[in-house]
């Protein structure tokens, strides 16, 4: 047991004071924040304005365009064919041509563009030439103008889950898939990156020759072993001072920018009050429900079920795979030969991100229910459904089901490793491999 | 007393029959010269010893006990695929290495400051590996193999790879450890090296010992009554009138005169040869062809593999 503290100590202190290791942690949270910034970033450069022209040989729309931030309209007073010879010069970016109705109403819609429009545009487009049409077709029906304004509604469903203690609790789809869904995937990438670093340590020892000098001390397994356990705090260490390096920029950022965020609270809470005050409580501006709805999602999430979730199954996701990427980095004397053995073992990881909308959205169906608890896909399924709440007995078979997994890659791995560790020369075929398991 | 025993040893790879009933007693105190051709299974009877793999059959005694765990402490191996983590310090990586040996922080420090002076690397013990010279870095690995004092070690092809003045301390820090009481197992195919210090060799070819003694009972057994004469001729008849019961079977010209090499019949002694050509030339030089344990090695190593291919016909 001694010469395993050793060993241990050695592979967490020699990459504890790496300079890599230094620079991912401070880079990790910026890199992180980046990667959520991003997304709402390109979102925003992408929606640049559009101009859309219209040609309405109907007579019915004109009229009926709003305009909004991203699209803005105009009428052209034009033929669509010397609209379509004229477009470079018209100055708008699509032509939407609605030609003249062979029966009552238009049904054939055409959009000119030289460029793709966006999905955006598009659905706009269709949306508002659906809902004038509805109100055309209401209003030749003969129905008053003040009742189709009463009708149109604004519903929003939310769902309660019903515990079997009575109590009840709110669902956030949305919230529950994002969380899962984040949490799935950095569970994947610490496994694949810890992994990785287990595997090149093992190349790294066969290389540099040292193997055989330290199994003349130690027992194979035992520096195997100690390698994982080594590697493995090496990524709590990580995933603990991001923690605290995240939590330190947030709240540094909350003491800087502390009257700002004050005054934004009184705005706030003016405008609810006037909302409030407001004869129609359901037009609350959007800005304002939305965040008063993301702070209420963010109070409601489970932490302790979630952040202990993930512990355990990031721990055991990478025991359970790190076992074996010891044995492929002992079968091969470089990084490159690695390729071949390492496609069986991202196959089923990559399919577990592959699927994880599927599960999302049916967290409780069959898929997710297996591939939860399949050890290989369990580390990164179950954390997608975890959100949502998994049934305790679900939860414990797939806890129990991913530490046997983890015993058996290592009691496998350590095989292969022994016999691996001191082969040189040709890479070795699967076959020979299962020798080396078998002997 | 012998330190090590192997009895019957058999191990066995796949379709590769690695060491067959290997039977070899290493006396203790004694340096002891594992010799063979690559695959032998030198390295392979090695690394049981080291418990690195185990024997299909057969067993080994070390100091009169089975081997076991316990023994890792007892012996110093330097394998001949050594290496150090290059991205280590120096000091650490031993420190490292002696601690899984077994030895304390403290004791691992003091001994190491006392080697690394001796044999002057003292300034590099805060450098990184990778910036030693090789010749460096195998001392670095000398001094981790013997730190502990362990009663055995075992040396797989330790000249590989040294240069000449790195050789020779070596060979005289072996010489001293076995003074000192220690028994060494020299794992080599570089004969020279055999006869310099090597008391008994074991001769593994194709996973069998075909050879196993004293060195020097070896030699003699090896004798091939051959002698060289250097001499300058005082006439042209020299080899004319030479006694007809000695047989020349090598001529040569050298700088100062000729040289012969001739045979002797076991029953002869070399008196008459020697007054012959006291008489009739000046001699220079005068010496038995002792075979060297070169030549004994690839003699014995061809035979072998002869027979075995006789035999497999």
């Amino acid at each position: 047991m001694d010469k395993i503290r050793l060993i241990i100590a050695r592979e967490y202190l020699t990459r504890v004071k790496k300079k890599s290791f230094l620079i991912m942690t401070i880079l990790g949270p910026i890199l992180m924040a980046a990667l959520m910034i991003a997304p709402i970033y390109i979102s925003t450069i992408s929606s640049e304005e559009k101009t859309v022209g219209i040609v309405d040989e109907s007579g019915f729309f004109t009229a009926g365009f709003e305009d909004t931030k991203a699209v803005k309209f105009k009428t052209l007073n034009l033929e669509i064919d010397d609209a379509k010879k004229n477009y470079n010069q018209l100055g708008v970016d699509l032509i939407l041509y609605i030609p003249q109705p062979s029966y009552t109403f238009p049904h054939h819609i055409i959009l000119f563009s030289t460029k793709q429009p966006g999905m955006n545009v598009e659905s706009y487009i269709r949306n508002s030439i659906n809902n004038d049409l509805r109100q055309l077709r209401l209003k030749k029906e003969g129905i008053a103008p003040d009742i189709i304004e009463k009708i149109k509604s604004s519903i929003e469903v939310n769902t309660v889950k019903l515990k079997e203690d009575g109590t009840e609790e709110e669902q956030m789809a949305a919230r529950d898939l994002i969380l899962g869904l984040v949490a799935g995937i950095a569970i994947y990438f610490f496994i694949f990156m810890y992994g990785a670093m287990v595997m090149r340590g093992v190349i790294e020892e066969k290389t540099n020759r040292i193997i055989e000098v330290l199994v003349s001390s130690v027992k194979p397994f035992q520096l195997m072993m100690g390698k994982i356990v080594g590697v493995a705090l090496v990524g709590l260490t990580q995933f603990l001072l991001w923690v605290v390096l995240t939590l330190t920029l947030v709240m540094g950022a909350q003491f800087a920018f502390k009257d700002q965020l004050a005054e934004l609270q009184t705005d706030n809470i003016q405008n609810v009050s006037q909302t409030m005050g407001a004869n129609n409580p359901t037009e609350m501006t959007f800005e304002n429900s939305a965040a008063i709805e993301a702070l209420d999602a963010i109070s409601t999430i489970n932490f302790p079920v979630i952040i202990g979730g993930f512990l355990f199954y990031f721990l055991f996701g990478y025991l359970l795979y790190s076992a074996l990427f010891a044995a492929v980095g002992s079968a091969v004397d470089n990084e490159t030969d690695t390729q071949q053995f390492m496609l069986p073992l991202t196959v089923p990881l990559i399919l577990s991100i592959m699927l994880a909308q599927n599960i999302a959205s049916d967290p409780d169906g069959p898929l997710s229910f297996w591939l939860s608890t399949i050890p290989f896909t369990s580390p990164i399924a179950m954390m997608i459904r975890i959100p949502f709440g998994v049934p305790v007995w679900q939860l414990a078979l797939s806890m129990f089901l991913v530490i046997l997994g983890f015993i058996a890659a290592t009691w496998f791995a350590a095989k292969i490793y022994r016999t691996g560790i001191l082969m040189y020369g040709k890479k070795p075929t699967y076959k020979e491999i299962w020798k080396w398991f078998r002997h | 007393m012998d330190i090590l025993v192997a009895q019957q040893i058999n191990k066995r790879f796949e379709k590769h029959q690695a060491l067959t009933d290997i039977n070899i007693a290493i006396p203790e105190g004694s340096i002891y010269g594992l010799l063979g051709p690559n695959g032998a299974g030198k390295t392979t009877f090695i690394r049981i010893i080291n418990q690195i793999l185990g024997q299909d059959s057969g067993t080994i005694h070390l100091s009169g006990e089975l081997l076991n765990p316990k023994h890792i402490k007892m012996i110093g191996y330097l394998p001949e695929e050594r290496g150090l983590y290059k991205k280590m310090k120096v000091g650490e990586q031993a420190i490292y290495l002696a601690m899984l040996k077994g030895l304390s922080r403290s004791d691992a420090f003091s001994q190491l400051k006392q080697w690394f002076e001796k044999f002057e690397i003292g300034n590099w013990w805060d450098r990184k590996v990778e910036e030693l010279s090789k010749g460096m870095q195998q001392k670095v690995q000398f001094i981790v193999t013997i730190l502990h004092k362990p009663k055995l070690l075992i040396f797989d092809e330790p000249f590989s790879g040294f240069d000449p003045i790195n050789a020779n301390l070596l060979k005289s820090e072996i010489i001293n450890l076995r003074n000192e009481g220690a028994t060494i197992i020299f794992s080599t195919h570089n004969m020279s090296s055999v006869e310099e210090i090597c008391d008994r060799i074991a001769l593994i070819n194709q996973s069998k010992v075909i050879l196993e003694g004293k060195v020097s009972d070896i030699k003699n057994n090896h004798r091939t009554n051959l002698y060289q004469i250097e001499f300058q001729p005082k006439s042209t008849t020299f080899e004319n009138t030479f006694p007809e019961n000695f047989k020349i079977i090598g001529r040569k010209e050298t700088l100062m005169g000729q040289q012969l090499t001739i045979r002797i019949d076991k029953e002869q002694n070399t008196t008459e040869l020697l007054e012959y050509v006291m008489n009739h030339a000046r001699l220079l030089q005068f010496q038995e062809v002792v075979p060297s344990m070169n030549d004994i090695f690839i003699k014995t190593v061809n035979n072998s593999s002869n027979r075995n291919k006789n035999g497999q016909n």
